[in-house]
């Protein structure tokens, strides 16, 4: 008898209990602190943070938090403080597609910083926009995400979406132009069959081809390989005079170093996604005269990014920023300045979501890598674009150009 | 012409290395009847240990004179490996129904991939391996056909080790006590045999060579990472029935018939179908085929007679 009576006392009061905490943990992340001053606003990280692209991802991390830390100490929105919101991706779709789904059901995420890639940007961006959160990468560059399927037609899938990075429609262009221009008419492509590669080489021989040069050969790799002696052995018989790669540096700096140790001895040329110092270390020795397209000037040779180099070096981040630390920084900025105008009245972020939005499209600052201010479809209005070269076992920029 | 000399000898080096790790897969399920899944990581982890080896003590270092010592490393680490995973995982389960131990060794494979991934410095990503002096380096011209440096190491490899690995089985006491106790484990014991020393030493075989190949992958592709041992593991294993699982000769045989058939469907098959990212698809339909015709393998099992 004893024992029912406790549990007949029992059950209400857990019931009660959980229905109370239910209450609390609802308010707690967005209006509890109403009263006391200060709210949360949390800006979300989707990037791969482990796997082989994780140099980049925590780069992006590390831009953005350190990007959020500033805002907070010069108390960029009054009444407001933000917070890093970090989710890793594996730079796998279906798991960047559950870190969205993560971020959504906080309130408390006003925009997310990320994808690195662009595929799984694609599953990002319809979960978000059902969220009405802004996204902003700083990375991906397959110009379908901002222009639609049909090049032709071109239509915004999604108004949530944003980046701080130019397109492969513009760097697979600017790469062919720089080939040309060095007197190569005959390449070979490869790509690994993402969005990214097959977008950048697509991009690439149509403008490679209009400037009068010939793809002697086009060939694809599988997204694990690790051996690449078969494909090279194809290749090499057309004798081109350079390879242009689509894909990324986990398999192209082995590719660079197999095809030079099979000797063929040709530069490999990229796009952004080999510009990684991992590159060079994967490639090895061999890899000097390697060619990389970057969006952007180098960070290092503006005032600007050499002020954002020092400030990063200064946090103490474990990871250097990568390729993408200055457009992650920027990014985090444009979502910063855009709360500026919407988080300005709003009594919770849930209700800032759609002004935040349409502030974003507004945005217009000079950030580290050039001025930040976006087009109709969400993509940056800046086209300035660097070719770097392999010298010495680092990447050395070796011209910076505005694409036509 | 010239191009299907060029793959056959792309394929035979490729064929080489999955050889040398499936010889490992063929000796313990020879004994043991037991599919060690985790044999794969026991690769994984002779490339590490080749790596470990040569950070900690020859940093820097890159004269052939090192390479022993990088072999020698990679074998010490899978060897070390395989002996651990012996005794406190699948011997406790070698009465166990035969699905127990299998899955163990998943659990395994998934266990010593995540131990990489998280305690080695750096393997969070690919790690460049050493480039070492004569192994690497220009190419060699023979007639129509490149041969990599690296190549005559994995093709030299699996000669050395399958020579060495004939002479054991045939001719030293403890090869014989294998054979036996491949054929019947019981009267084995009956006749003196101690079974649990030759499961471990079959183990310890597998591993070794499975660590000579750690290197080879290493100085073929350059990099290696906690991955690797994944997708090298599933083609052996193809490779192993192949050949004939059981059948250590068939294990080779399969070993080089697959890594040929891969470089030939990069080269031959035009289209969609073709190209490198099919070259996985092109090897497993021949498996499904080969199997289809003839069950045993292209070799049958002959060193076992019970599979």
């Amino acid at each position: 008898m004893q024992q029912r009576s406790i549990v007949r006392l029992g059950v209400p009061l857990a019931v009660a209990a959980l229905a109370l905490s239910a209450c609390g943990s609802r308010d707690a992340g967005t209006t509890s602190t109403a009263g006391s001053g200060t709210k949360t606003v949390k800006i979300g990280v989707i990037a791969p943070l482990s796997g082989g692209l994780s140099a980049l991802g925590l780069g992006i991390k590390n831009s953005v938090d350190l990007a959020i830390k500033q805002a907070n100490e010069t108390n960029a929105v009054p009444g407001w403080k933000f917070e890093l919101a970090a989710q890793d991706d594996e730079a796998k779709a279906e798991v960047g597609k559950n870190a969205a789904t993560k971020l959504s059901s906080d309130d408390a995420v006003l925009g997310v910083v990320g994808t690195l890639n662009s595929s799984v940007a694609q599953q990002t961006m319809p979960v978000l926009a059902a969220a009405n959160i802004a996204q902003v990468s700083p990375a991906n560059t397959n110009p379908t995400l901002t222009q639609g399927a049909d090049a032709a037609a071109k239509k915004r899938p999604y108004t949530n979406y944003f980046r701080t990075c130019t397109t492969d429609a513009v760097q697979g262009p600017f790469a062919a132009q720089y080939l040309l221009g060095a007197g190569i008419k005959s390449v070979a492509t490869i790509h690994d069959k993402k969005t990214y590669g097959q977008g950048l080489v697509d991009a690439f021989t149509v403008e490679f081809k209009k400037g009068g040069g010939t793809v002697v050969a086009a060939e694809t790799i599988g997204e694990n390989d690790k051996d690449f002696s078969a494909v090279i052995s194809k290749i090499k018989p057309n004798s081109p005079a350079a390879i242009y790669y689509g894909g990324e540096y986990p398999q192209a700096g082995p590719l660079s170093q197999q095809m030079k140790s099979q000797g063929l001895s040709v530069p490999l040329m990229g796009g952004d996604g080999i510009y990684d110092p991992k590159y060079v270390e994967l490639a090895g020795a061999t890899a000097n005269g390697d060619l990389s397209t970057s969006v952007g000037a180098p960070t290092e040779s503006t005032e600007a990014g050499r002020k954002f180099l020092d400030q990063y070096k200064a946090a103490g981040f474990a990871e250097p920023a990568a390729a993408y630390g200055g457009y992650a920084y920027d990014a985090a900025k444009a979502i910063i300045e855009a709360a500026k105008t919407a988080l300005k009245d709003a009594k919770d972020v849930k209700s800032a979501r759609a002004a935040e939005l349409t502030a974003l499209g507004k945005v217009s600052f000079d950030g580290v890598t050039g001025k930040v201010a976006f087009d109709e479809f969400g993509d940056t209005t800046s086209k300035i674009l660097t070719v770097y070269k392999v010298d010495g076992g680092k990447w050395i920029a070796s011209k910076t150009d505005t694409f036509k | 012409m010239d191009q299907f000399l060029q793959q056959l000898l792309n394929g035979i080096t490729l064929g080489s290395l999955y050889a040398l790790i499936a010889v490992g897969y063929t000796v313990v399920y020879g004994i043991v009847q037991l599919i060690n899944f985790a044999h794969g990581e026991v690769f994984m982890i002779g490339a590490f240990g080749s790596l470990a080896t040569w950070t900690i003590f020859f940093k820097g270092q890159l004269g052939l004179w090192v390479l022993p010592f990088m072999i020698v490393g990679a074998v010490l680490a899978a060897v070390v490996v395989a002996l651990i995973l012996e005794r406190v995982a699948y011997r406790p389960l070698r009465h166990a129904p035969r699905l127990a131990p299998l899955i163990t060794a998943i659990g395994i494979s998934v266990f010593l991939q995540e131990a990489v991934r998280l305690f080695y410095p750096g393997a969070k990503s690919a790690l460049p391996f050493p480039q070492i002096d004569m192994v690497t380096g220009p190419a060699f011209q023979a007639g129509p056909v490149t041969v990599r440096r690296s190549a005559v190491f994995v093709i030299g490899a699996l000669v050395v080790c399958a020579i060495l690995l004939w002479f054991f089985i045939n001719r030293t006491k403890m090869g014989r006590g294998m054979l036996a106790v491949s054929q019947d484990p019981d009267t084995a014991r009956l006749m003196g045999v101690n079974v649990d020393r030759i499961i471990a030493v079959a183990f310890a075989i597998g591993a070794a060579l499975a660590g000579v190949a750690g290197v080879a992958q290493g100085l073929q592709n350059s990099n290696i990472d906690f991955f690797i041992g994944f997708m090298a593991g599933l083609k052996a294993f193809t490779a192993a029935v192949l050949g004939g699982i059981g059948n250590i000769y068939g294990a080779v045989v399969g070993g080089l018939v697959l890594g040929v058939v891969e470089a030939m469907a990069v080269q031959f098959i035009p289209g969609t179908f073709g190209g490198s990212p099919w070259k996985d698809v092109w090897a497993f339909v021949l498996l499904i085929v080969v199997l289809v015709f003839r069950p045993q393998g292209l070799m049958g099992a002959r060193v076992v007679d019970r599979a």
